[in-house]
């Protein structure tokens, strides 16, 4: 069996299972935030009444993050729900807006707080879910439906899908990225070829990566339509958890006999950046073809591409410059925010970085990756185009359906936010 | 919650979309502020629902024909067609949503991205059918159709032709129940409703 299929086979107390079965499986963890969580809580109540308790308290995880810095009164509205909920069921992991403990991009901060841990099973309200497979554990994203379910039983019923397995051998050269990887794995297969599948990235330049850019891989397999993404964990997996939460953990690695749908291999050191271009991410093209394409803002942040490595890819290029065009930075979490102010390239924080540069900083969140409410920071507005470490430039999906949004690496954003055209980092790295 | 099984026929026009559509451009995510069960709020799902399809290709092959007419909170089509890859994108359940307050009832696609198909069942919002053959450039917005839910067969009365599309298949039984909670509780998953 594959990692994805040992883990669907023990959370459904089976041996074995087999691709295409559909089947009951325990959740181990549950994530909602601020958009889906207060419409899953309604119809939790619906469903199990307006007294009823959640299934397991310490399960639930509640991480308000789309819609914080803004006005919106609705949208306040939606915090203030998940706060009552959590005061009114007890919840232990509700991470909440303007306290100390408010954290940010869930798929991140799930990592960050070590709900993430090699051999379970985590739900979210959210596609990108699939994120928290570089853990090696099984994660994907769902509707409120399906959660409030799991709300009231702990229990989801889920076809066990075929193993499509990326190899990726060779040494990463510096300019390139795990962004630049699976960019051109979706590039390749097309935004609906992974669909009902899982995703499993495999090879020695994938266990050379940090856990933040393996959680870049799994990020994105929902781009290609994928049902979750995964890597077996190593010594680098363990390490990060270890070091977050002292919860017991098995590690599970996939049977050398075990079936795959296909299997595609990638030598990376031949790889070249790409971007995606407007406006779909299998949209690929490599940095080359779209050089000296004229823009209008940069953004480096979401769940994606607003970790602290991202951060630090970027400072590397624009250390020293100045941005030909607004540059919005956007940590994913506050522990992303306060590190940038305590890492530094040879004695200059990243925040100072940013600032001397001309970039435009905002507060951890989603941000303008999927636009939100009309002041939302770095949202697009008209027919703006936009180079952007984000996950997805489906129309309007930056705020704006006239607005045209490249998907790039840290490094390619950087390199295009100080020339204002589409710049190929191997020009400004040294 | 009332839930209602499936009719054998339902008619109504169609309302014509290309490929990989997103479920930004069914719900643009700015609008998913509102409740979704106030009845003053969850109207605007229904008033914004396919709002972010770019203008060109809104109602194909015209385009330039909204879903719903600018303040009005229902659509007049009862199909959505759709091409390849529909409903890609975020896991938003007021995709679905937003398509059923609408008026929506079916949608046909020539395939769906897995959430989103996923969500139309569990939540016993719009019937998702895939068709055999691409139906994007065959039926147009406006079209009169018919469809035999039983029989998965669609006949274009506009056009005069009958169109196949696939056999539910394993999720018949929970379109059949209603929504994932019926079909769980008929199954003995989980108790009874209160």
């Amino acid at each position: 069996m594959t990692i994805t299929e040992k883990i669907l086979a023990s959370h459904a107390h089976r041996k074995r299972v087999t691709p295409g079965e559909s089947i009951w499986v325990d959740v181990d963890i549950l994530m909602t935030h601020d958009v889906c969580g207060p419409p899953t809580v309604d119809i939790f109540k619906r469903e199990f009444g307006q007294d009823a308790r959640v299934w397991d308290p310490t399960k639930l995880v509640l991480l308000p993050d789309h819609y914080i810095f803004t006005a919106n009164h609705h949208a306040n509205r939606n915090v203030r729900l998940l706060r009552e909920f959590a005061a009114e069921q007890n919840l232990p992991h509700f991470y909440d807006v303007g306290t100390p403990r408010y954290k940010g991009v869930c798929h991140v901060a799930l990592a960050e707080e070590g709900f993430n841990r090699p051999g379970s099973l985590l739900i979210g309200t959210d596609s990108h879910t699939c994120t928290s497979g570089a853990f090696g554990m099984f994660s994907t994203g769902v509707g409120n439906t399906d959660a409030a379910l799991i709300m009231g039983t702990g229990k989801i019923w889920l076809r066990v899908p075929e193993t499509m397995r990326f190899i990726f051998e060779g040494d990463l050269p510096p300019y390139l990225m795990a962004k630049d990887l699976i960019l051109a794995v979706i590039g390749d297969i097309g935004c609906d070829g992974a669909t009902y599948r899982a995703m499993e990235f495999d090879g020695d330049a994938v266990y050379a990566l940090s856990m933040q850019e393996r959680m870049t891989l799994t990020n994105m397999a929902i781009e290609a339509g994928g049902k979750n993404g995964v890597i077996a964990a190593d010594s680098v997996t363990i390490d990060y958890v270890r070091a977050r939460t002292d919860a017991p953990f098995e590690v599970v690695h996939s049977d050398a006999d075990a079936r795959y749908h296909s299997e595609y291999r990638y030598d990376v050191s031949t790889m070249e950046p790409v971007v995606a271009k407007p406006h779909r991410p299998d949209n690929r093209a490599g940095v080359g073809e779209v050089a000296g394409t004229r823009l209008d803002r940069a953004y480096v942040g979401s769940c994606t591409g607003g970790k602290l490595e991202d951060f630090v890819a970027a400072a590397s290029v624009l250390k020293g410059q100045e941005v030909g065009i607004d540059t919005y930075i956007v940590p994913a979490t506050t522990e992303i925010g306060r590190a940038l102010h305590t890492t530094d390239l040879d004695g200059v924080s990243l925040h100072e970085i940013f600032e001397n540069a001309g970039c435009l900083m905002g507060q951890a969140s989603c941000g303008a990756c999927l636009g939100g409410p009309k002041d939302t920071f770095g949202r697009n507005m008209a027919s703006e185009v936009v180079i952007s470490t984000t996950n997805r430039n489906f129309p309007g999906r930056m705020g704006s359906k006239q607005a045209s949004v490249y998907l790039a690496s840290p490094l390619t954003v950087a390199a295009s936010a100080i020339t204002g055209v589409i710049t190929d980092p191997r020009e400004v790295l040294v | 919650m009332q839930v209602q099984s499936m009719e054998k026929t339902i008619r109504g026009l169609a309302y014509v979309v290309g490929d990989a559509v997103d479920t930004d451009q069914i719900i643009p995510a700015e609008h998913l502020v509102y409740s979704l069960t106030r009845p003053d709020e969850r109207r605007m799902y229904g008033r914004f629902a396919m709002s972010g399809v770019p203008a060109a290709g809104q109602g194909l092959p015209f385009g330039h024909t909204p879903f719903t007419e600018p303040d009005v909170y229902r659509s007049r089509y009862t199909f959505v067609v759709g091409g390849t890859n529909f409903g890609c994108g975020s896991s938003r359940e007021h995709a679905p949503f937003a398509l059923t307050e609408a008026g929506a009832r079916v949608v046909i696609a020539e395939s769906y991205a897995r959430i989103f198909f996923r969500n139309t069942v569990d939540g016993g919002f719009v019937t998702p059918f895939e068709s055999e053959e691409r139906l994007v450039g065959r039926v147009r917005t406006g079209d009169e159709l018919e469809l035999d839910t039983v029989r998965a067969h669609l006949t274009n009365r506009t056009a005069g032709e009958v169109l196949l599309l696939r056999p539910l298949g394993d999720i018949a039984d929970i379109l059949k129940a209603g929504n994932v909670f019926a079909y769980a509780r008929q199954a003995g998953l989980i108790p009874a409703a209160p």
